[in-house]
């Protein structure tokens, strides 16, 4: 497995598109049969790759989201458009300050052994646990939090030092997951035995996980909301090779896929046959983009000229329309089109390999003197020929190329280090600007120990001052214009080569409804998916 | 030498064996660049340099490699294998969870290859020695061939399309069904469904290498002096084949099947791959990639104490044989 293997599971938002109002009005016109919800059945799914853990404090990889919130949930969910809904809060109000957030929680909801579930464990689980562990949510909360209390049984108040935006963005399972407080409080999280039967509010309750083989989750019967979920389980099954995967989606015994789990030539061929669904919503909060990543600290890359030539060298249409079948939409600049305050009038980079030639000889480099690696991560077949387009396509405007395949660990550790010519990543920018693209430009992220980072180096005050001016303010218009001139920006700088917004493709059997219902398809509880008889 | 003394030098030396594999791969597992907290943080999407730090302190990967070391033999020689901070589980509770799997899949493939594999190779040789359906020996010898020469991912993917897909004699993947719920005996059976395949496309490669070394073997054996003597003495031609030449034949076949099982120790990566089975290869695979330390020495520790122990039951074996096979040499020659 490998560390982009994980967000190969991706997609973009449409924000509050056509097929929103669509599905709602199909749903209304066809009436009774729509609503004939039946309960029963156990929906297969597919672990890919195996997380190693559901304990989605301590761990937030994709594939421990997808198990993970069955069994723990947040305070809010969001829908396709990333509006806020209830979940384990019924209400909640921002002060107009945007400093103070106040929570109304659920009555009567219990962890799966039984106990109440209090303000106080979302008191632990937001001030002491999450800031200790979680891989990205400890971040915002240790530099935005000032304080969060427990006001009442069920009434829970936090407070930030400054507004924050997308911090309403943030109480999915996946991002701030509640834990219970009365098995985590004053143990060593990390080796409390409980991971190994986590126990959380969700629809599911944690039965069993034969590693290597399957993990199983059972109906909760005590499930806070009355009469959900329909389904009696799910089973994630653990199937390491891609083409046995196809063969089981194909015999029925795995109901639903996500684009991750195939080759994409599979997914299309699995995609005709009769009575399978295939969406591309429900990805909208990940919202991840491609791209290749230079090292701008070295020559020739640290020259602007010589990175838009590359820019025009790639053509962005080709890589989607025919490396990867139709998958995935060219990206347009640094946002992808379905994080917030995405602009598309800002520079494009049509491709044109005279104009690189002619780039790259305005720039008085002589770029095939230095020869460079490019150092691949595979995610697949699609993507090893893309490797091989990108390093023919620099090849024609004079670089000189290898390619150097290196496995996960070997990936990030280098790109940590900044210790690359230059690479590919696939960063979620998490709806939000300030959430997810912010980190991979800001000049005070140029710090070594995670590839996820300003790990090629980019750095400009200007925008650097635009990212800060543009994280306190709560005007949605004064924030768009502010993000918009920073995507101007990076186009001009082409502060990383951007490729394609990510399409993340989920398969289905036409007899799972409700399968897809958020901006999170993959953190989503599926307490309201059925079986069609 | 007498058995006692054979005993204990081969236990002597597999003890120093074992030492040798923990403390080479100790260091040699730490020469993949990366560590197992940038590998959590990069499959995260996200973490930063802050985390990653606190991981490392947390796996004890801020210790000097020295001191990690000592405190992982220590741990060892108590059975305590450490703990996999990556899955949240001591890492021998990991491997005693796969253990099961490798050694059902392994003894399957192994029973099936050896059996029939030897059974081929007789049938072949006999053919070859009585001089009637030599059609026969073709056939063996030429599906043997094929078997041989077929890559075995190609073979298991095809077996699955074949009795899965096709014919849907045999599931496609896993161990058992798992929403089934069986119990007793039907739940034997229902593993025994599941083994089919992958232990079959497993044992298809040795299963052919058996029957070639048992052919060649056993015509080796048919032109000797004391084969000639027996059938002139009036042996029966089936008592001749049986306790004069295949047993004498046997010899390399218990040698190879002693590589065999070394092999098949260390897992079945492409076939628990292809079938989802959840054996150790996989375990094994996966903790590389994840750079789980504690977990991959773990894995290599046992594993490698597994080779050794069949090594030394093949070693027993062919002792055991050997002194047989030359009482019935010296019978049949005298």
């Amino acid at each position: 497995m490998n560390a982009i293997d994980t967000f190969r599971d991706c997609t973009p938002r449409r924000r509050m598109r056509p097929w929103f109002a669509a599905a709602a009005l199909s749903a209304l016109l066809a009436g009774p049969a729509a609503l004939a919800q039946t309960r029963g059945g156990t929906l297969g799914l597919i672990a890919s790759p195996e997380p190693p853990s559901m304990v989605l404090a301590m761990n937030s990889l994709v594939a421990a989201q997808y198990m993970g919130s069955k069994v723990f949930q947040g305070l809010l969910t969001y829908d396709g458009s990333m509006k806020p809904r209830p979940e384990l809060a019924k209400s909640w109000k921002v002060s107009p300050d945007g400093l103070t957030y106040t929570f109304e929680l659920q009555e009567g909801v219990k962890w799966h052994d039984g106990k109440p579930f209090t303000a106080a464990d979302a008191e632990f689980s937001i001030g002491k646990m999450l800031p200790a562990v979680h891989v990205r949510t400890r971040v915002v909360l240790n530099n935005y939090m000032a304080s969060v209390k427990a006001t009442g049984p069920l009434t829970l108040e936090i407070r930030l030092k400054s507004p924050f935006a997308p911090f309403i963005s943030m109480f999915e399972a996946g991002t701030m997951p509640m834990m219970p407080k009365h098995l985590y409080d004053g143990t060593d999280y990390a080796t409390n035995p409980v991971n190994q039967k986590p126990v959380g509010t969700g629809p599911f309750v944690f039965k069993e996980w034969k590693r290597g083989a399957y993990a199983r989750l059972d109906r909760n019967p005590d499930y806070w909301k009355k009469g959900l979920p329909y389904l009696d389980g799910i089973v994630f099954y653990v199937i390491p090779d891609t083409a046995s995967r196809a063969v089981a989606f194909e015999k029925g015994e795995v109901h639903m896929l996500k684009g991750g789990d195939l080759e994409v030539s599979d997914m299309r061929r699995l995609q005709k046959m009769p009575g399978v669904d295939y969406t591309t919503k429900g990805w909208e909060l990940f919202s991840p983009q491609y791209h290749v990543q230079l090292n701008h600290r070295k020559p020739p890359f640290d020259n602007v000229k010589v990175r838009q030539a590359i820019q025009h060298a790639l053509d962005r249409d080709f890589i989607v329309n025919t490396i990867f079948e139709g998958l995935n939409r060219p990206a347009t600049g640094p946002f992808t089109a379905t994080t917030l305050f995405h602009d598309k009038a800002i520079p494009q980079y049509p491709f044109d390999l005279n104009k690189a030639r002619a780039l790259i000889r305005e720039s008085g480099v002589d770029v095939g003197k230095t020869p460079v690696k490019l150092m691949t991560v595979t995610l697949g077949g699609n993507y090893d020929r893309l490797f091989e387009y990108i390093k023919q396509m620099m090849e024609q405007v004079g670089f000189k190329v290898t390619l150097e395949a290196a496995d996960a660990g070997t990936w990030a550790s280098k790109v940590s280090n900044w210790d690359f010519d230059l690479t590919t990543n696939l960063p979620y920018q998490f709806g939000d600007p300030a959430l997810g693209v912010q980190r991979l430009y800001i000049t005070r992220n140029i710090t070594k120990g995670s590839p996820f980072g300003n790990n090629q180096g980019y750095s400009n005050p200007k925008a650097d001052a635009l990212w800060d001016q543009a994280g306190v303010e709560l005007d949605p218009a004064k924030r768009a214009r502010l993000y918009s001139e920073l995507q101007t920006i990076l186009a001009m700088d082409v502060a990383n080569n951007w490729l394609f917004d990510s399409d993340m493709p989920t398969l289905s059997r036409s007899t799972v409804r409700n399968a897809v219902t958020s901006a999170h398809s993959l953190t989503d509880s599926l307490d309201t998916v059925y079986f069609q008889k | 030498m007498n058995l006692a003394a054979f005993i204990a030098t081969k236990l002597g030396k597999a003890l120093g064996v074992l030492l040798g594999v923990v403390v080479i791969n100790f260091f040699l597992i730490r020469l993949a660049p990366g560590d197992p907290a940038q590998v959590l943080a990069g499959e995260s999407g996200a973490g930063d340099a802050q985390y990653v730090e606190n991981l490392r302190r947390q796996f004890g990967l801020d210790q000097p490699l020295p001191t990690q070391l000592a405190l992982y033999l220590k741990g060892a020689v108590q059975l305590d294998l450490g703990y996999s901070y990556r899955n949240h589980v001591p890492v021998l509770d990991l491997i005693l969870e796969r253990l099961p799997a490798t050694l059902l899949l392994m003894a399957a493939a192994f029973v099936l290859s050896i059996s029939l594999g030897v059974a081929l190779g007789a049938l072949a040789a006999r053919t070859r020695y009585r001089n009637r359906h030599r059609w026969l020996d073709s056939v063996v010898m030429s599906s043997a061939m094929l078997l041989y020469a077929t890559p075995l991912f190609w073979l298991s993917l095809l077996s699955i399309i074949v009795f899965s897909v096709l014919l849907g004699w045999f599931p496609a993947f896993g161990m058992e069904t798992v929403t089934a719920g069986h119990t007793g005996w039907a739940r034997v059976a229902d593993i025994g469904a599941h083994l089919v395949l992958p232990a079959g496309s497993l044992a298809a490669f040795f299963m052919a290498v058996y029957a070639r070394l048992t052919r060649a073997s056993m015509l080796e054996v048919m032109g000797m002096d004391f084969v000639r003597t027996a059938r002139a003495k009036g042996v029966t031609a089936g008592r001749v084949l049986r306790v004069h030449v295949l047993r004498n034949a046997l010899m390399p076949v218990v040698t190879f099947a002693g590589v065999q099982l070394g092999q098949l120790a260390g897992g079945a990566i492409l076939t628990e791959t292809v079938f989802g089975w959840p054996g150790i290869g996989r375990l094994m695979f996966d903790a590389l990639m994840q750079r789980d330390y504690q977990l991959l020495l773990g894995v290599f520790l046992v594993t490698s104490a597994m080779v050794v122990g069949f090594n030394f039951v093949a070693d027993l074996v062919y002792r055991l044989l050997g002194a047989g096979a030359a009482s019935a040499g010296t019978r049949g020659t005298s």
